[in-house]
């Protein structure tokens, strides 16, 4: 037993008993993964790159096309500026603050993600339009897009920056106060350097998600042509107007500003999760030589 | 922080919350059944608001499983079996977040659409994708992808593979130590992954509506019967069919917020 137990690494290796079963895992989450997502993606691709490259140029120098992208990058960049300072806050006073029905106002912030879109934008256009009744009137407005993307991309950055505020060590902010920091210094030099990477991703996160947000914005928009039209409205009545090319062009834009985003949220995390462990193996380290051996008392 | 400041916070915090959540949410609720439920009960009874429930639902009990099974699977591929490549898919699972619903729509528009091999091979074995429920399905699958995976990877993580490797050496078969060691660690992190994957799957409309072209007590889901009673002047199959989808958002957040507890109780 013991022996068995002590023997290293190879051991493990062929302890694993059914080696197939990697393989079949393996083989079905590939085969989903690209029947599901990869194949569409690359069929959309090779659409708009056999179109060549005059008919893609044609497509998104189209004014109205231009107009769309523009607006969409635009007021997502609003939003996430918005998301940013509101979102911090709301991290801030879940983690720091207490008060009478906290919890509920943190399982609130979840009310976007499991609310459907097209709903969030009804009851927005229910109170803030035409007969909303409280004298606001956002309909067919920039400002009424402003506010959809708002609630549905507001999860995003409570949720990354909420859990590190969580884990942040006070000694450090109380250290900076005792040398005479002030409230905001503190803030700016030790409280937002630990949260950046979290606020980046969910910042990121935000953004992709109010670039190619749909449902909440096609009621409240209205959808006017280079005043309110959003590229992903704009991708949908170019389809229905029978000019396929011409959404596929579009989309390929949206497309790879997925893919960018993707790829920083990635190396985010990628970073994250090494500090983490590079903060973890130093705290393993200063607590070695103190703690005894394991089970050495029984 | 001082108190006064940190009052002042809350109250903005708070504010903004209702401003943007919880005064819009409640007004829709409170719209619905101003009249009482008599109303309500005559638009959802309508044959095409029933057909598009039943639809929604029939979607989201075939679309949840595949994606929970696939969950799983590629969840232990990255973590556990460490497969070559399987850092680029970890990635590459997130595209449906980050991506446009349109976007992938259309994707699968031209996919199974006329003038491509694909489209055209299922289309002469008598294949229907677009405008049907087959289209609409992968619609859902899709965007509806990534959470499971999301939230079982790190918990797999977490737990390391110490009490499997126990199992594995005091004889237990690889399917037993699945069942009986690391199912019961990653429980809570696949409901809580269902339940999101519900949420999405219930609420698609982009990809959907592209997809399935919106056929009146056909193809049309729950969601997009609340566009287009909104788009026709009938507020009151609109609010009906939101307060619906509401109910349901407002059951998965319940479930959501005791699943965390659960999961943090652990």
């Amino acid at each position: 037993m013991s022996l068995q137990a002590a023997e290293p690494l190879p051991s493990r290796r062929a302890a694993r008993p059914i080696p197939a079963a990697p393989l079949a895992v393996g083989t079905f989450s590939i085969f989903y993964l690209s029947v599901i997502v990869l194949l569409p993606i690359a069929a959309l691709t090779w659409r708009v790159v056999s179109g060549g490259t005059a008919s893609f140029r044609s497509a998104v120098t189209n004014p109205e096309a231009v107009a769309a992208i523009e607006l969409t990058l635009l007021l997502s960049a609003i939003v996430v500026a918005i998301d940013v300072v509101a979102g911090t806050a709301t991290a801030w006073v879940l983690v720091r603050d207490d008060f009478r029905g906290k919890h509920f106002v943190d399982a609130l912030i979840d009310l976007p993600f499991a609310l459907p879109t097209i709903v969030a934008g009804l009851t927005l256009l229910a109170l803030y339009g035409p007969r909303g009744g409280t004298g606001i009137d956002v309909a067919f407005t920039r400002t009424g897009v402003v506010l959809a993307l708002l609630f549905v991309t507001l999860p995003f950055v409570v949720r990354t920056v909420q859990p590190v505020l969580g884990e942040l060590d006070r000694e450090l902010e109380d250290a900076a106060a005792s040398l005479g920091a002030g409230k905001l210094t503190t803030f700016r030099r030790i409280v937002v350097p630990a949260i950046a990477p979290a606020m980046l991703s969910g910042i990121a996160l935000a953004f992709a998600r109010a670039v190619g947000e749909f449902g909440s914005v096609v009621l409240i928009s209205g959808n006017l042509p280079f005043k309110t039209e959003m590229a992903s409205v704009y991708i949908f009545g170019r389809l229905n107007s029978g000019d396929p090319a011409g959404a596929a062009a579009v989309s390929l834009v949206l497309l790879v500003i997925s893919f960018v985003t993707l790829l920083l949220v990635a190396a985010l995390r990628r970073r994250v999760t090494r500090h983490e462990r590079a903060l973890e193996g130093a705290r393993k380290e200063r607590k070695a030589p103190a703690s005894p051996a394991p089970g050495a008392g029984r | 922080m001082s108190g006064s400041g940190r009052i002042a916070l809350r109250v903005a915090v708070l504010g903004y919350l209702g401003f943007l959540l919880v005064a819009p949410v409640s007004l829709v609720f409170y719209r619905t059944f101003r009249h009482g439920f008599g109303p309500v009960w005559t638009a959802l009874s309508n044959p095409d608001a029933v057909h598009a429930l039943c639809l929604t639902v029939e979607i989201a009990l075939i679309a949840v499983p595949l994606n929970t099974l696939f969950g799983v699977c590629c969840a232990f591929a990255v973590v556990r079996y460490r497969l070559p490549g399987f850092g680029v898919v970890n990635t590459l699972v997130d595209l449906p977040l980050a991506l446009s619903p349109v976007v992938v729509g259309l994707a699968l528009f031209v996919l199974y659409g006329r003038g491509n091999a694909v489209g055209d091979w299922l289309t002469g074995h008598g294949v229907h994708v677009l405008f049907a429920m087959p289209g609409m399905l992968l619609a859902t699958i899709f965007v509806s992808l990534p959470f499971v995976v999301r939230e079982v990877v790190p918990v797999l993580r977490e737990i390391g593979d110490e009490q499997e490797e126990a199992a594995a050496t005091l004889g237990s078969s690889g399917l037993q130590t699945f069942r009986r060691v690391t199912l019961p660690s990653i429980r809570w992190a696949v409901t809580y992954g269902v339940v999101l994957t519900t949420a999405r799957a219930l609420g698609e409309i982009g990809a959907v509506s592209v997809v399935s072209g919106a056929i009146q007590g056909r193809t049309e889901t729950l969601t997009l019967f609340v566009q287009r009673s909104y788009e026709n002047f009938d507020p009151i199959g609109a609010y009906a069919g939101a307060t619906v989808l509401a109910s349901l958002a407002i059951f998965t957040l319940a479930l959501m917020t005791v699943l965390q507890r659960q999961r943090s109780c652990r």
